[in-house]
């Protein structure tokens, strides 16, 4: 199922869309179904999940940490396909988020099928862009895939352009420039960046623009939703489980809460 | 004139930085969005820099004035005797910082001045190419950061300090092995946030386009010097151009030149750790598995998820387990030859350069040395008395002795025997 499935159905109650990620694998391949089963209960409308890579470039100390848990714990791409068959399960579009390596060491096509055999929606590619990812292009056309490719400040209007035609189910609008974390204050980028987006995107498709990078709570996630079509949410969650690593209970318990805060501030646009 | 950085060669990239095309060939671009405009710019602003006689004039004086550029090719008597072919050194040692690293870095902060950036960062692993960051950021007054893994940190003390004294700030990596990979994750990481008035040195001929060409143009210098200095001093060609290979930068740096002289005989050496079959090496292209690792399409070093495994060797400069797409491409299409040399040979290598001709090379050079000594009987056979071998001595071993002490057990009563 395309996430665009999740995006008009929010579209539809006037509120933005909530994305929650989360790596494979961490705590615990369990653990991850678990956490991830968790927010779509309490209220994520996406789900990301994320393909722990030994050297991932995007991702800030927190996630790094959890990525690098989920390694040492022995974490296989196969598992990926576990926890993305579990949590598809429940109904919620979800997505893979992936530093590129790992599907070029597979195969591409291979990748992509096992993907949509698992029930997965597509990928979030946050260190390819379009121009160099022909090979994933036609793969996901092949199967109706979402693809998801990333935008950024420093973007131009022709790249934005370039991008957005390549993007289905919605594009990724990184809102600071930096890597993913939490930080105290929103970015003053992200809604320019979100408008140039919305101006850019092929006429006719009403692409939604998720925005993620830095958001942590609701108050948070309501400014951006003022704005955008869907608020990803990352780093947070995965801090609620670093926070709480020794009790699982207290840890999911958290995570509910966090998950309604947030689904509370995207219904407060 | 010493380098000739404007032109081209058959076995360049083409302008999306493929190198032997995008279906079959190395390099591309495969970098987050945020850094796309960063590396476009980056981009042009070489293609500018380097058709400017003004920007060339600038960067040969400053070699010449600063760097102590060209070196010499120097004659090996005694080791041509031991190798009964006629060794010629390029002896990039001599250069200010003692490595041809210089080079790349100089090149790169003239080009960030150019630019208008005000900070440069860079990435090391044993120190090498971070000390030679902070002394082109000492020289034109920019702001230096070095991110450096944590192990080696630890390791390196002496170059965190020479950083430090020339008022670099040295950022230690904790993350993944605490190695050089980690140190470009986090270098590419800073520079995400702090694209629009930073430039990133990258320190060797790999890494997202422009990178590979950009280090290349740079670093070719030590080919183009000697190609002359052969001609002019020895009387012609050498038959073979030798040098060990990493990243790959002094590698580029010296077989460039050579590259249309379809009559050489190019030959790559990386480091073979305990010996290829053991698993434990840093012989990428050897282990011939083409991945996407740090910007670029090459051989890299990964298990069968893709993950990065983790290179050995004794040499902290060649201990990386990916390498210059050029080289993945001069690799396949079968213009230069790539083996490896094991930690064992390279430590040989390093005792009798030592002794045979009072020059102590880095490690690294010592690949390279120890590979020539390995090729010497069928270049010999090929191309008769008086065949030519020229080796790029690319850095003196002044930073190994620790390793030497302990290798050799210099310290111990037993001085001078081999483990």
């Amino acid at each position: 199922m395309s996430t665009s499935v999740a995006y008009a159905k929010a579209k539809a109650e006037n509120r933005a869309a909530l994305v929650g990620y989360l790596p494979a694998g961490f705590p615990t391949v369990e653990g991850s179904i678990d956490a991830l089963t968790t927010m779509v209960e309490a209220g994520c409308d996406i789900i990301e999940i994320g393909l722990p890579y030994s050297d991932p470039v995007m991702d800030g100390p927190t996630i790094q940490d959890a990525v690098q848990q989920a390694l040492d714990g022995g974490v296989r791409v196969d598992d990926v396909f576990r926890v993305v068959e579990a949590v598809a399960a429940t109904g919620v579009p979800t997505l893979v988020m992936t530093s590129w390596n790992p599907i070029d060491r597979r195969g591409v096509d291979r990748f992509a099928q096992q993907l949509q055999d698992a029930g997965g929606s597509g990928l979030i590619t946050p260190d390819i862009t379009p121009d160099f990812a022909p090979e994933w292009i036609e793969a996901a056309d092949a199967r109706d895939l979402d693809k998801v490719f990333l935008v950024a400040p420093s973007s131009t209007d022709e790249r934005i352009t370039m991008t957005t035609a390549q993007c289905r189910g919605f594009v990724y609008a990184t809102a600071v420039m930096g890597v993913t974390g939490a930080r105290a204050k929103t970015s003053d980028l992200a809604a320019p960046l979100v408008a140039r987006t919305k101006r850019l995107s092929p006429a006719g498709t009403d692409l939604p623009v998720g925005v993620g990078l830095g958001v942590s709570n609701g108050a948070q996630a309501a400014e951006m939703a003022a704005y955008a079509d869907g608020v990803i949410v990352g780093s947070a969650f995965v801090r609620t489980l670093l926070d709480n690593r020794s009790d699982e209970q207290a840890a999911l318990k958290a995570l509910a809460s966090l998950t309604e805060d947030l689904a509370a501030g995207v219904r407060a646009r | 004139m010493t380098t000739h950085i404007h032109e081209t060669t058959s076995y360049d990239a083409d302008e999306f930085g493929w190198f032997g095309g995008e279906a079959e060939g190395f390099g591309g671009r495969f970098m987050p969005e945020a850094l796309m405009k960063a590396l476009i710019e980056l981009d042009e602003a070489w293609q500018g820099a380097k058709a400017d006689p003004a920007f060339v004039a600038e960067f040969d004086a400053i070699l010449r004035d600063y760097a102590n550029l060209p070196s010499p090719l120097y004659h090996a008597t005694r080791l041509s005797d031991q190798l009964g072919v006629r060794v010629l050194l390029k002896r990039e040692d001599l250069n200010h910082t003692g490595a041809h690293k210089i080079r790349n870095v100089l090149g790169q902060a003239l080009l960030t001045k150019r630019m208008g950036k005000t900070r440069v960062i860079a990435e090391t692993g044993a120190g090498q190419h971070g000390v030679a960051s902070a002394t082109a950021a000492a020289y034109f007054g920019l702001d230096c950061t070095v991110y450096m893994g944590k192990v080696d940190t630890d390791r390196q003390a002496l170059n965190v300090a020479r950083m430090r004294l020339l008022g670099a700030e040295v950022v230690p990596v904790p993350s993944g092995s605490g190695t050089l990979k980690d140190a470009i994750n986090e270098a590419l990481r800073d520079w995400v946030a702090s694209v629009d008035h930073t430039a990133y040195l990258f320190g060797t001929a790999a890494g997202p386009h422009p990178f590979p060409t950009l280090v290349r143009d740079i670093v070719r210098g030590i080919g183009d010097e000697a190609r002359v200095q052969a001609i002019e001093q020895f009387g012609g060609l050498p038959n073979a151009v030798v040098a060990a290979v990493g990243g790959g930068s002094n590698a580029i740096g010296l077989f460039t030149a050579f590259l249309d002289d379809e009559d050489v005989e190019i030959h790559g050496f990386e480091a073979g750790g305990d010996g290829f079959e053991t698993g434990r090496h840093a012989a990428t292209i050897q282990a011939n598995d083409p991945g996407v690792l740090h910007g670029a399409r090459t051989y890299v070093l990964q298990d069968e998820d893709g993950q990065t495994i983790e290179s050995h060797s004794i040499s902290a400069g060649l201990d990386y387990p990916g390498v210059g797409p050029q080289h993945a491409w001069l690799a396949k299409s079968g213009r230069v030859s790539y083996t490896s040399i094991t930690d064992k040979e390279a430590m040989d290598a390093f005792a009798l350069l030592s002794r045979a001709e009072g020059i102590i090379p880095a490690i690294e050079s010592a690949h390279a040395i120890a590979g020539a000594i390995k090729i010497a009987p069928e270049v010999k056979e090929r191309h008769g008395e008086g065949a030519t071998i020229l080796i790029n001595l690319s850095g003196r071993g002044d930073k190994d002795m620790g390793t030497a002490i302990e290798y050799f057990g210099l310290g111990d009563s037993k001085q001078g025997e081999a483990q």
